[in-house]
């Protein structure tokens, strides 16, 4: 196998390499459980799961607009969206996100919708930690492409209990600062 | 009823459920540099990669068996090749081979030419002390020591320090006896 000096010189990979399901969130799991004795409460857990996220998903927006997009950038917002919605999801998680929503209460928000998460499959939260949601990660992930997309927005991850279903399904909520939505607002 | 046959790596990785291998290497990528972060020493870090290699390790080898359907190894070259062709292949999507064995069967080398984690990483200057993949050690340790064999695992060869492949060096320390937990006149 030809031995690149720098790393900038190999091959990019096509994308196509797969990792078994368990691998995955054995890692998954370790990630969290680490985290868990670094901090004191739920608040820090979840903010340091979103930073990890953010380093993922600032890489992951380098690496698809070279590949997937021949370096083109998202200037609109619906675009960046959809961006975030089909082809980062389609990527990292196998599929297109559930839905895509516009929030009715505030013109800043919009709201990523999945039945079940990939990383939430084999997470089970314990009642003592009340709301906290892995699917922070996640937010991260969706922070960190934005942000380096020039779109600064605030990230979460919440549970939305369904009915007739058993598990929550899992909502990443975007809150797009002040600047983005007068830049839209100006180009029209 | 006949005894099911082991199935092969290949037949077994097709039939797990399967991530995109960029994901898991950018949210290993993530793992590590949060803990050169937090412990800053290099030393450091790859203990606790091992240690957090090993608790994966010690539940990993749990679903291994299950879906692996492997006999109990005869011996320890068996088991080194059962790791490296069915257990890499199962979990990592890569094939490793095997080689080196020293003259009592009880040190074998484990070689991987292809290695998902470490797709797009380049070692810094500042880190040059770190085993980047030392989670991997860990993992082999955890899951043998799971099937009563207390063993070393070591890098040889790393290629993010300039070799030409993973070489992992297992070393079989001693076979620990499953000990029946209950006396036999209780």
């Amino acid at each position: 196998m030809k031995q690149y000096t720098n790393v900038l010189d190999r091959p990019l990979s096509k994308g196509k390499q797969e990792v078994s399901l368990s691998g995955f969130a054995f890692l998954f799991s370790e990630l969290v459980q680490y985290n868990q004795t670094q901090v004191d409460n739920i608040a820090e857990l979840e903010r340091r799961l979103e930073d990890a996220g953010y380093a993922v998903g600032t890489r992951i927006l380098e690496l698809l607009c070279h590949r997937e997009k021949g370096n083109r950038r998202e200037t609109r917002l619906l675009g960046i969206l959809s961006f975030v919605h089909s082809t980062v999801w389609k990527v990292l998680f196998g599929k297109v996100a559930d839905s895509l929503e516009k929030g009715t209460e505030h013109e800043d928000e919009y709201m990523i919708s999945e039945k079940e998460l990939l990383v939430n499959r084999f997470i089970s939260i314990p009642k003592d930690m009340g709301a906290f949601n892995c699917g922070a990660f996640v937010a991260g992930i969706v922070r960190g492409v934005l942000d380096n997309a020039g779109f600064p927005a605030v990230v979460s991850a919440h549970f939305v209990p369904m009915e007739g279903q058993q598990r929550p399904r899992t909502t990443i909520l975007i809150k797009f600062a002040e600047e983005v939505l007068q830049r839209e607002a100006r180009l029209g | 009823m006949a005894p099911v046959a082991p199935r092969s790596g290949d037949a077994i990785f097709a039939n797990v459920e399967r991530v995109n291998a960029e994901l898991f290497t950018l949210t290993y990528g993530a793992i590590v540099r949060q803990l050169l972060t937090d412990l800053e020493e290099v030393e450091e870090v790859n203990k606790q990669l091992d240690q957090m290699g090993y608790n994966i390790g010690v539940r990993l080898v749990d679903e291994f068996l299950a879906k692996s359907n492997v006999s109990r190894c005869v011996d320890f070259k068996e088991t080194a090749e059962v790791i490296a062709k069915v257990g890499f292949k199962m979990f990592l999507g890569v094939t490793a081979s095997v080689s080196n064995w020293d003259a009592e069967g009880t040190t074998c080398s484990i070689i991987l030419e292809d290695n998902p984690l470490v797709d797009f990483v380049e070692l810094p200057d500042t880190c040059q002390g770190l085993y980047y993949c030392n989670i991997l050690s860990g993992v082999i340790r955890g899951a043998l020591e799971m099937v009563s064999m207390k063993t070393e695992v070591t890098w040889l060869r790393d290629m993010l320090r300039g070799d030409d492949a993973f070489e992992l060096q297992v070393k079989l320390l001693k076979q620990v006896p499953e000990e029946y937990p209950y006396k036999d006149d209780e």
